[in-house]
């Protein structure tokens, strides 16, 4: 774990961790898993809330739990941006990681993949391999996506890729 | 002056036949109709006489067979798109063509997708472009995501349409996983390939669910790229690709699934590339008894089972092979006690525990899942028999606050 500062460290210790290891095709055993799930979900937003730190929302969108919806926050520089977060859980989870998407920075930055999929290859792969299956979709937000945004953010607010939404220019003011 | 107005002149030609070649490329394209039978008749007119005289040249038995073959390739990239031309151009029976992405101008440092493609769906494009190369291969686009729960029941159930072999050229670790597991459950053999991410190395993989590792049998292996991984700079970007180590890997690629379609040769179990160093490293891989995929134990335990009928077959085989010969000592005198041993096993490896005695060049690209004895830390067994809906209306509630 080094390599990490001290709040990611801690808010992932406080994360319970899951024991199922099931998939959306596994009938029972995949409600089974949704459970532990939400579980950590639930624990990992209350640790987010008591540390000031809350930056996410994001619950299912259909009754099996595999689409998962909402959004995430960065504050940089004083002001918030906000972004469209969603994922699907893939067959083969937890073996695999699910696939981290912010649509709107699609084919702003290098480092994310079509479709507006993060890249999460060397920070946090290695890392959802080695602890399978006790993982789960908060450990992802923790260790893949903050990290990302922490890294991501930034460079694209001050290099004008991103827009904060009140300097935005809106379609009737800029059409001539 | 007389050579710049000749120059002059030639030009003008030129650019009257480009644009004429232009203008024509777009209008009537002269399709040709499908052949019926192959023919090894050598005429200009015969699209398939220099593949039939690798029968005449005793490469393969029956080269028309390939048209009984139904290949499926899973992403339609830099690997997949090429792969399928070269399949196509073989004359393949029918190709079953997956992928969920457009065409983009970023793609045209490739092969095959051109620029007036961009938008099309990557499969669409390559119907479009295959179906003119050669009419009589039968194609099959799907453009979805095989890693939904959705995609991925269309993608079993094609499959189920009768598939010889299954070649991934994906560019992911989670599409590969879920070829593999469709591979596994259908009892189908699968071709695995990939090309590194610096683009300069690369590598082929056959996979027989129950005989060889499948692909969660052991982290991935990658080609190492020979230079000092530190030295590699990935501030930046998380792909680079080039057309050639794309083209040489989808030319290992099919090269080996003609040779396992067509029977000819020997088809590679695992053959790396590393382009730096023009390393070509090949090796064996067992299946892993304790393989997560439950579905591959299952195909292992079949696998054991079979086996004393295909000693029983293979022994029947040497017997017919050898009674077709006359037997005679190979040497009638053997001054250094000089035998030859089975050496059947020697260089392949169970995939639980390669690290040890990879090959050179060989490396594992994510490590191996930890066993833990104890708890690390709290879990959520604790009153799990929770009511599911509570749970999602905690979650509700954290969320609307």
């Amino acid at each position: 774990m080094e390599g990490w500062d001290a709040g990611t460290k801690s808010a992932l210790t406080q994360i319970p961790l899951l024991s199922s290891r099931a998939g959306p095709r596994d009938g029972e055993a995949w409600k089974q898993r949704l459970k532990e799930e939400y579980k950590a979900m639930i624990a990992y937003t209350t640790i987010n809330k008591t540390n000031d730190n809350d930056w996410f929302r994001i619950s299912p969108t259909n009754p099996e739990g595999t689409r998962w919806e909402g959004s995430c926050w960065y504050v940089h520089n004083l002001r918030r941006y906000d972004f469209p977060l969603q994922f699907d859980i893939p067959v083969t989870y937890p073996a695999t990681a699910p696939e981290i998407e912010l649509p709107t920075l699609d084919g702003k930055t290098h480092k994310m993949y079509r479709g507006g999929k993060i890249c999460l290859t060397v920070h946090f792969k290695p890392l959802w391999a080695k602890n399978c299956p006790r993982f789960g979709i908060a450990h992802a937000l923790c260790l893949g996506l903050a990290p990302w945004l922490a890294a991501e953010v930034p460079i694209l607010v001050d290099s004008g890729m991103v827009k904060h939404k009140d300097d935005e220019v809106t379609p009737s003011q800029s059409s001539s | 002056m007389a050579a710049l107005t000749d120059f002059g002149l030639i030009w003008g030609k030129i650019q009257e036949l480009v644009s004429r070649i232009m203008s024509s490329s777009k209008t009537s394209i002269p399709r040709r109709s499908k052949v019926k039978d192959m023919s090894a008749e050598v005429v200009d007119s015969n699209p398939y006489s220099r593949l039939m005289a690798l029968q005449r040249m005793g490469i393969v038995e029956n080269y028309e067979r390939i048209r009984d073959y139904s290949v499926a390739i899973v992403g339609i990239g830099g690997v997949g798109s090429v792969a399928a031309e070269m399949l196509t151009r073989c004359g393949i029976g029918r190709l079953l063509l997956y992928d969920y992405d457009t065409v983009e101008l970023a793609n045209m440092n490739r092969l095959f997708f051109r620029p007036d493609q961009v938008g099309m769906t990557k499969t669409d494009a390559a119907v479009q472009t295959l179906s003119e190369i050669n009419p009589d291969v039968v194609l099959e686009s799907y453009s979805m995501n095989i890693t939904t729960v959705k995609g991925f029941d269309v993608f079993i159930n094609s499959l189920k349409s009768g598939v010889d072999l299954v070649l991934s050229c994906v560019d992911n670790y989670e599409a590969r996983m879920v070829i593999n597991q469709a591979c596994n459950e259908l009892r189908q053999t699968w071709m695995e390939s990939g090309v590194s991410e610096d683009a300069v190395s690369g590598h082929i993989q056959l996979l027989i669910p129950g005989e060889t590792a499948c692909f969660a049998c052991a982290p991935p292996l990658v080609v190492a790229s020979g230079v000092d991984e530190r030295t590699l700079k990935r501030e930046g970007v998380c792909a680079a690709s080039l057309p050639t180590t794309m083209g040489v890997v989808a030319g290992l690629l099919v090269q080996n699934c003609l040779k396992y379609l067509l029977k000819f040769g020997q088809v590679s179990p695992y053959l790396g590339y590393n382009s730096l160093k023009d390393y070509f490293p090949t090796m064996e891989m067992k299946p892993n008894p304790q393989c997560s995929n439950a579905a591959c134990v299952d195909r292992q335990k079949e696998y054991m089972e079979s086996k004393p009928a295909r000693d029983a077959a293979a022994k029947a085989k040497i017997e017919a092979e050898v009674s077709s010969v006359i037997e005679e000592p190979l040497h009638l005198d053997n001054e250094w006690n000089i035998s030859i041993v089975d050496d059947s096993d020697a260089g392949s490896s169970t995939a639980a525990n390669t690290s040890s005695i990879l090959p050179e060049g060989l490396v594992h690209e994510l490590p191996t899942a930890d066993k833990y004895s104890e708890q690390v830390g709290p879990t959520v067994t604790d009153g799990i028999d929770d009511d599911l809906e509570e749970l999602q209306r905690q979650l509700d509630a954290l969320n609307s606050s």
